[in-house]
């Protein structure tokens, strides 16, 4: 697996082969191709950030333009998800939930259930989330526990270019709907990936670093920041375990419920805001099904309960970086050790 | 110069992709007297946990890096040397090493983890090769692992030959699609990989059902082989863990996979995460899961191995060694047994399938 | 444009209006008994636009409705046994009892469900559509909207990417004067909902919802439109509804004896058997049997409903992909 791409080649080359394999795919969303009707080229863009380039050129009319109303184009991947194809839907950005989220949470993840299983919805909306852009309170949220919250919904968040190839490919063959969270920091990441294509399984968290001491959940882009912390932290003789559920939804319990059984402490890490989020969510589930392994309080390090500020500063200051992950280990490692 | 007497022992390279190891623990204390073979020190690499044996006779004279310590590959770990050299001449030497020692750079670009690819048969087979003595050495791994498994031993193997380790069809990074699985095709593919490459002649090592492939490779290519040693191998008797080969088949999880290849050795600890995550990211390739049901197919039927050529042993004019580690539960030990006389066989003991991972130094010695 | 309609299919369309007619009555009843749980939407006195509608969509044609949606479910073919036990709540139920009446789909016939929020189903119709489109067999997809519907942001944007991107959608809108308890003089900005049609590039046509030839000679137009390739239309039927918003709307926003009134002047299966016995040849007695054909039928549908078993305790956790 020498073979070394970024998250945002991985996702590109996910969408590529499974379109090659199956012809009821198709990609829709805002500029995903980029010049429609216009006089100049077409595939100008390729997606904003350029993640759909060139597949305009490989698949004609199967890479749709749509025009910017969320409301219409992911309420017609839902209904052509409903009616046969496989849409693929991008959601420019996360926080754009709010114009179209009624086709996504009323329609499309109530279908199976609601028709009595008689219904299958196989749309994936993939959609850019987290701060690190400087892009300001409505182009930088991590919205995700609000899809985690809706029963119907399977929630990905992957953290590497290995697992965002995997994943992809594992949502556009899944037969429900899908929210796939891309983190626009990770776009650049590289790692190796294999050319083949592959599935990873949903529901199964990646034990990203092994270790005896302290527990460390981490989710999307905070993987990253928490193995920098975990690195860091071993120098110091504090050995962590650094788990990423990859999904939220469906969620691996065991694996998160095991290593606290090992560890008997507690760190998550979430980018997104505090309250009802994925932080809360683990720490009520080790309280609820873990509570006799604890050894300390459950430490968790998420942003402040506020907007995602514009300046440089403040919006470091927002995100959870190695540093205050590493104080949140050793507040928890030093608690009656 | 004293220093012709003092051996190093420094951080060992265990497979292509190895950059860094972790000294675990010492298993042999300063001062002690150690034989070739003789366990000193446990090694922690991303890929596995190992014991590292003894490549040279001496006394420990000084053990450099402690445990936790992680360290590149060819970091100075201790010190062997007789008694007659003096604790200064060991620090000089210290001294010296370190001073001149660089780390390898990591290497980047195709082909930089060791491996390259060749068009063979109709499959695209990926191999590594190293070494480059006149001996020439093809390894086979077993059902369901590749080239890379054989980390311990193709570099030990590569002092004085040319070691090819091999990818079968549907396995590692070569084709998945298969034409046939039978043994027959995939040790004709074993011979066409041989043309690709120009290899006129090879000793064939096989584990496993690379064992079968390579005793069938000596029955219809005689001409292609001239050695043959057989691992744990498949087709020497009718019992085989079909458990085993189901559950590998049908395993999608981490808690699924770990307590079957935990059955491949005896000592449990060696599978860790990242060889668990290594073996789940190769099945969850597209055409993995119908060509390891092919493959499987092709030797056994569920039950019981279906290719047996055990009867053909005598017939080959060629040197035959076999392998077992006692403790095999997969392919039973017994198997070993009863073999014709010219076959020189070694059953190690309290070892399992996976005998040339766990007892890699004794494996290495006896393929020397 | 209207192809010529044989007695065969007025006794048909007959057939499907009163039992839509019969249905709701019954329902009307049975939910005032106390046996229907939830709330329920009436589509009583609409019956011609559904029905004038739904002859004309083949079986892999999809229809999205709305909360008003028993009307179309039966135009569509969904199954009236099946359709009385899901308002019952009850396991033999279209959804197994846990859809209701505003959820009742059953996408083997085409219908995408009804639809408990107002301008959900538009865009999926959109979806609908394009999935029709790639096939390349001609069919297309009809969104069932309301006055109210009308109103909707996801309903102005699912018209405009059925334009962008022609697809053979037809927009109905029944416009039945009341969005809820609100006129829709007060609500729609312009007089005709057909008139937003231009500015979303598409045919608008306006017609009287009460005329089942009316409804079919139009939309025979637009369903050409459509499976030609010649992209999406939009139809408001003028109609009225005979019971209210929803059972146990007390109706005060109406004026004194309105329905009354809409009942003996509007019906549109009156006007209907006046018209095909006047003119086609069918005679009383062959509606009267139909009649009775339909009132065993919904019988049946009811005796049914009230003795199939509720849904059992597991099937709370079923049919749903994630389960804590």
């Amino acid at each position: 697996m020498a073979r070394k791409i970024t998250y945002q080649q991985a996702i590109n080359e996910a969408i590529d082969q499974e379109m090659a394999r199956d012809e009821n795919i198709v990609l829709m969303g805002e500029d995903v191709v980029g010049g429609s009707g216009s006089d100049g080229e077409m595939d100008a863009w390729g997606g904003v950030l350029g993640v759909t380039k060139g597949l305009y050129g490989k698949y004609g009319d199967r890479i749709m333009d749509t025009p910017i109303s969320e409301s219409g184009f992911v309420g017609a991947a839902v209904g052509a998800a409903a009616s046969g194809l496989r849409p693929i839907c991008e959601l420019m950005f996360i926080d754009f939930m709010g114009v179209c989220f009624d086709q996504i949470f009323n329609q499309a993840a109530k279908f199976r259930y609601m028709f009595g299983g008689k219904a299958e919805t196989p749309v994936v909306i993939r959609t850019m989330y987290g701060a690190g852009f400087r892009a300001a309170a409505q182009h930088s949220q991590c919205l995700y526990p609000l899809f985690t919250h809706i029963p119907g919904l399977k929630v990905v968040l992957p953290s590497s270019p290995y697992d965002v190839k995997g994943l992809l490919i594992q949502a556009i063959r899944d037969n429900d709907p899908v929210i796939f969270c891309e983190h626009k920091v990770l776009y650049t990441m590289e790692g190796d990936v294999p050319e083949e294509s592959y599935t990873i399984p949903f529901g199964e968290a990646n034990i990203v670093r092994e270790g005896d001491d302290v527990t460390i959940v981490a989710f999307g882009r905070m993987v990253q920041q928490a193995l920098k912390a975990a690195t860091a932290l071993a120098k110091e003789g504090i050995s962590c375990e650094v788990i990423d559920p990859r999904t939220t939804s469906p969620l691996d319990e065991d694996s998160i419920l095991e290593s606290v059984e090992n560890t008997g402490r507690l760190v998550v890490v979430d980018e997104a805001s505090p309250r009802c989020g994925m932080a809360a969510d683990i720490s009520a589930l080790v309280a609820r099904k873990g509570f006799s392994s604890l050894k300390a309080p459950i430490e968790v390090v998420t942003p402040p309960h506020t907007p995602v500020p514009f300046a440089g500063k403040l919006e470091d200051l927002y995100v959870p970086n190695p540093d205050k992950i590493a104080a949140a280990v050793r507040a928890t490692a030093g608690y009656n050790a | 110069m004293s220093n012709a007497n003092i051996v190093p022992i420094t951080m060992p390279k265990w497979g292509l992709s190895m950059q860094e190891g972790k000294v675990v623990e010492w298993l042999a204390q300063e001062g002690a007297l150690l034989k070739l073979g003789d366990q000193v020190v446990d090694i922690e690499t991303e890929k596995i946990a190992n014991t590292f044996e003894a490549l040279d006779a001496g006394i420990l004279r000084r053990i450099v890096a402690q445990p936790d310590e992680v360290l590149p590959i060819g970091a100075l770990l201790g010190v062997l040397a007789p008694a007659e050299v003096s604790d200064a001449e060991v620090d000089e030497y210290i001294a010296e090493f370190q001073k001149n020692y660089v780390p390898p750079a990591p290497e980047e670009g195709e082909g930089s983890d060791g491996f390259q690819f060749i068009e063979a048969g109709g499959y695209k087979l990926r191999y590594s090769k190293m070494g480059d003595g006149a001996r020439v050495i093809i390894l086979l791994h077993g059902f369901g692992g590749d080239a890379a498994g054989w980390l311990f031993n193709q570099g030990a193997l590569a002092a004085n030959a040319t070691v090819y380790a091999l990818d079968l069809p549907g396995h590692g990074q070569s084709s998945k699609a298969l034409n046939d699985s039978s043994v027959q095709h995939l040790a004709a593919t074993v011979v066409a990989f041989m043309d690709a490459l120009e290899i006129a002649k090879a000793e064939l090592v096989g584990h496993s059902l690379g064992g079968a492939i390579a005793l069938q490779a000596a029955v219809d290519h005689p001409n292609r082989v001239s050695a043959l040693a057989l691992i744990g191998s498949a087709g020497l008797g009718a019992e085989i863990n079909a458990g085993y080969i189901n559950g590998f088949i049908a395993a999608e999880s981490r808690k699924e996979m770990k307590p079957l290849l935990e059955q491949l050795v005896a000592d449990a600890n060696l599978i860790n995460r990242t060889l668990i995550n290594d073996i789940l990211q190769f099945k969850r390739i597209d055409g993995v899961g119908e060509a390891l049901t092919a493959i499987a197919k092709g030797f056994q039927d569920g039950s019981r191995q279906t290719v047996n050529l055990r009867a053909n042993l005598e017939g080959l004019d060629i040197p035959i060694k076999v392998i077992w580690g006692s403790k095999d539960a997969i392919i039973p030990a017994s198997h070993a047994s009863g073999l014709p006389a010219k076959v020189s066989v070694t059953v190690l003991d309290g070892f399992g399938h996976l005998v040339q991972l766990e007892a890699a130094a004794e494996v290495n010695k006896l393929l020397a | 444009m209207a192809q010529a309609l044989s007695v065969e299919d007025l006794l048909d369309a007959y057939r499907t209006m009163k039992t839509i007619r019969e249905f709701e009555d019954r329902v009307h009843v049975e939910f005032a008994k106390g046996g229907i749980p939830g709330f329920v939407h009436l589509y009583a006195g609409e019956e011609a636009s559904a029905t004038g509608v739904g002859m004309h969509l083949r079986d892999d044609d999809r229809l999205a409705s709305n909360h008003r949606g028993h009307g179309h479910c039966i135009a569509k073919g969904v199954e009236v046994k099946g359709m009385m036990a899901e308002i019952y709540g009850k396991r033999t139920g279209t959804c197994r009892g846990k859809g209701g009446s505003m959820h009742i789909a059953d996408l083997d016939t085409g219908m995408m469900g009804a639809n408990g929020i107002v301008g959900g189903g538009p865009p999926l119709v959109c979806g609908a559509a394009l999935a029709a489109k790639r096939k390349g067999k001609g069919g297309l997809a009809v969104a069932f909207c309301g006055d109210g519907a009308s109103n909707q942001g996801t309903v102005f944007e699912a018209m405009n990417l059925a334009t962008v991107w022609k697809l053979p959608v037809v927009f109905v809108f029944e416009n039945n004067g009341y969005a809820e308890a609100t006129d829709s003089r007060f609500s729609v900005s312009c007089k005709d909902i057909a008139q937003r049609a231009i500015g979303f590039g598409m045919p608008g046509r306006i017609v009287d919802g009460h005329d089942f030839f009316a409804v079919h000679e139009a939309f025979a137009e637009a369903a050409e439109r459509a499976r030609s390739g010649g992209g999406p239309s939009l139809i408001e039927h003028k109609l009225d509804r005979f019971f209210g918003h929803f059972e146990g709307d007390n109706q005060k926003y109406r004026p004194a004896g309105e329905v009354a009134r809409l009942r003996e002047e509007t019906c549109c299966i009156k006007r209907f058997a006046k018209k095909v016995t006047g003119e086609h040849g069918i005679t009383a007695q062959q509606l009267a049997a139909i009649d009775d054909e339909v009132a065993k039928l919904i019988d049946e549908a009811v005796a049914f409903a009230e003795t199939s078993p509720e849904p059992e305790a597991s099937d709370l956790l079923t049919d749903v992909y994630i389960k804590y």
